[in-house]
């Protein structure tokens, strides 16, 4: 079978794509794998100005699952570029930068700066950040803020597709989905973590030094299947799904909901090798499930209406 | 090295990290001690199963043939050094001070006993630390114009430094932060680590120990629990 996919200006060998913050810049990865196997790599969320990203400790481990509060460390843009880029694959894999702002016009500067580099494919845009100029609530949970970073991405973006990043912290989905759509966007992306806490009752403190962290991996996968669903029935626009995938059958579940790729994520850290080895078990799993073409297969989910 | 047995699932989910304890051209051997769920698994595993293993990372104790060494270890800190003195080339200019709760038996000390000088101390009870305290102070102020190593609990390795920074001794540690990935690219295990040719008010930055690390020079990184900066 045919594994590329091309959708929203993008072509992809296949399907996968490793998700932003867990997979470095896929140069930490070169001794577990060959980049140029998977669909495309989303860099770790990239600034317009280094961060140093915030206390330890960051991350903690939770049932089938972790939370994170990183804090989005990164070099900033301009040591991205000028390290990064020009060390990866990217004429035979896609790079996908995600990128993290404080206001919408910081966000159409970022835009601007990566819209003219070659090797950049497309920009993953991560509005489950705070925006600063609202009091700190996150771009992601409200639909007019969610599309003013759309639009200020857009406008600066030149060709390069802009594709929007969801958060599953919020009551309507669908009405997030559809006002990036309607703001622009030529693809969706979910889910960003979920919003979460763990304590140790011995040491009577939070696990995190941020209280608050972002839950990933298989524990979520439920979340993102539902949210994924959601947005599917609400924009026409493709979809990439993210949030627990942890095996090529995983990777089907996303793309029977109605994902035109899927990310990888918190499974990165199971082994150094997983995204490469699902890249490897994917034609077998095409095979074992009867899938003969993604046309045929994605969004193929029987629901039966009661 | 990170280990992670398949009998994990999904359930701890990470890989946990571990020194080399041994190696021989066919074997690789960790001594670990039992400190929760993950390390609860890996001591009951049956011979033969299956085990997802990725490493070596990230750097090494200095080897300083020249130097007289002093090893300082706490608890379970004592496994990196084990293959550390069996493989220096001057073993006469290494000295260990031991520190445990456990009987000193549990622990692969006299392999090192036999290669260098060696001494251990056992806390047993309250007020036995300000003695382990005093003579770890004595015996880094005897290493100043040495090089001293330390790997151990963050209490020790907090006070280790203290005391060879008032003593003017160089020192480098290991430290054992929380580990997710493995290999750099979470960003969860890092330490504030001073980097090289910046400005004062950015003269650290958060750096990976499973890549970087997890050996630094004391005085280039900052301690959880330090008094910071200035
Ligand atoms: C570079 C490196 C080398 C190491 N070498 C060895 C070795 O040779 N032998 C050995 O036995 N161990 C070694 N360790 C420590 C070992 O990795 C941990 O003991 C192990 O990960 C604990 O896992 P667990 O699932 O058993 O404990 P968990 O169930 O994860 O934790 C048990 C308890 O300890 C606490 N805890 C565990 N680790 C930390 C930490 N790093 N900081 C703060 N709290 C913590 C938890 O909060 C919990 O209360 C090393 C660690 C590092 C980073
Ligand atoms: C350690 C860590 C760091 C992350 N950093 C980012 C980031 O910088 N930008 C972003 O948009 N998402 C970030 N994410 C979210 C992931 O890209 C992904 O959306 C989420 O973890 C769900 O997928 P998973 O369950 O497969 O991990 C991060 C996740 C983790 C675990
Ligand atoms: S454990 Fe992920 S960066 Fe060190």
């Amino acid at each position: 079978m045919d594994l590329s996919v091309s959708f929203a200006g993008l072509t992809l060998k296949n399907p996968l794509l490793t998700a932003s913050g867990t997979f470095g810049y896929g140069l930490e990865f070169v001794d577990y794998g060959d980049l140029r196997e998977l669909g495309g790599i989303v860099v770790k969320g990239t600034s317009l100005t280094p961060r140093q990203g915030n206390p330890m400790p960051r991350v903690a481990e939770t049932p089938a699952g972790m939370l994170n509060a990183i804090g989005l460390q990164n070099p900033g843009v301009e040591t991205f570029l000028t390290d990064y880029l020009p060390r990866l694959p990217w004429r035979e894999t896609a790079v996908i930068v995600n990128i993290y702002a404080c206001d919408a016009a910081e966000f159409g500067e970022l835009a601007g700066i990566l819209a003219v580099e070659e090797g950049v494919a497309a920009l993953e845009v991560n509005i489950s950040c705070p925006n600063v100029k609202a009091g700190g609530i996150a771009f992601g949970q409200d639909p007019l803020m969610a599309a003013q970073v759309t639009e200020a991405v857009k406008k600066r973006a030149g060709n390069k597709p802009v594709i929007v990043k969801l958060s599953p912290n919020v009551t309507d989905i669908a009405a997030l989905a559809r006002a990036c759509e309607v703001a622009g966007a030529d693809a969706l992306s979910l889910i960003n973590t979920v919003s979460g806490m763990a304590v140790d009752v011995r040491r009577r403190k939070p696990r995190l030094a941020n209280v608050i962290g972002g839950l990933s991996g298989p524990a979520i996968k439920p979340v993102a299947l539902r949210c994924l669903h959601q947005a599917r029935g609400a924009v026409k626009i493709p979809l990439i799904g993210m949030g627990g995938i942890a095996s090529a059958e995983d990777v089907l579940e996303f793309i029977l909901v109605g994902a035109h790729a899927v990310q990888i994520g918190t499974a990165n850290f199971l082994r150094p090798d997983m995204s490469f080895r699902i890249a490897r078990e994917l034609p077998g799993a095409c095979a074992c499930f009867c899938v003969d073409s993604w046309e045929s297969f994605r969004g193929s989910l029987i629901v039966e209406k009661g | 090295m990170m280990l992670r047995p398949r009998a994990f699932a999904l359930e701890p989910l990470w890989a946990r990290p571990f020194s080399i304890y041994a190696l021989t051209p066919k074997t690789i051997s960790f001594f670990i001690q039992v400190a929760g769920r993950g390390t609860a698994v890996l001591a009951g595993l049956e011979p033969g199963a299956p085990l997802t293993v990725w490493g070596p990372l990230g750097n090494a104790f200095a080897v300083e043939p020249e130097v007289r060494t002093l090893i300082l270890a706490g608890g379970v800190g004592i496994a990196p050094f084990a293959a550390y003195a069996k493989s220096h080339p001057e073993p006469s200019r290494l000295s260990l001070v031991f520190g445990c709760r456990p009987p000193v038996a549990a622990y692969p000390y006299k392999e090192i006993a036999g290669i260098a000088a060696a001494e251990h101390f056992r806390e047993r009870g309250p007020g036995d630390i300000e003695t382990f305290i005093a003579l770890l102070g004595e015996r880094i102020r005897a290493f100043r114009d040495g090089l001293i190593l330390a790997c151990g609990p963050q209490p020790f390795l907090l006070t280790v430094k203290r005391l060879a920074r008032e003593h003017g001794a160089r020192l480098q540690i290991s430290l054992e932060n929380r580990m997710a990935c493995g290999v750099g690219a979470c960003l969860g295990c890092v330490t504030k680590a001073k980097v090289a040719g910046d400005s004062p008010e950015q003269a650290f930055a958060n750096v990976q120990v499973c890549t970087k690390g997890p050996v630094f020079w004391a005085d280039q990184i900052h301690l959880e629990g330090e008094e910071p900066w200035t």
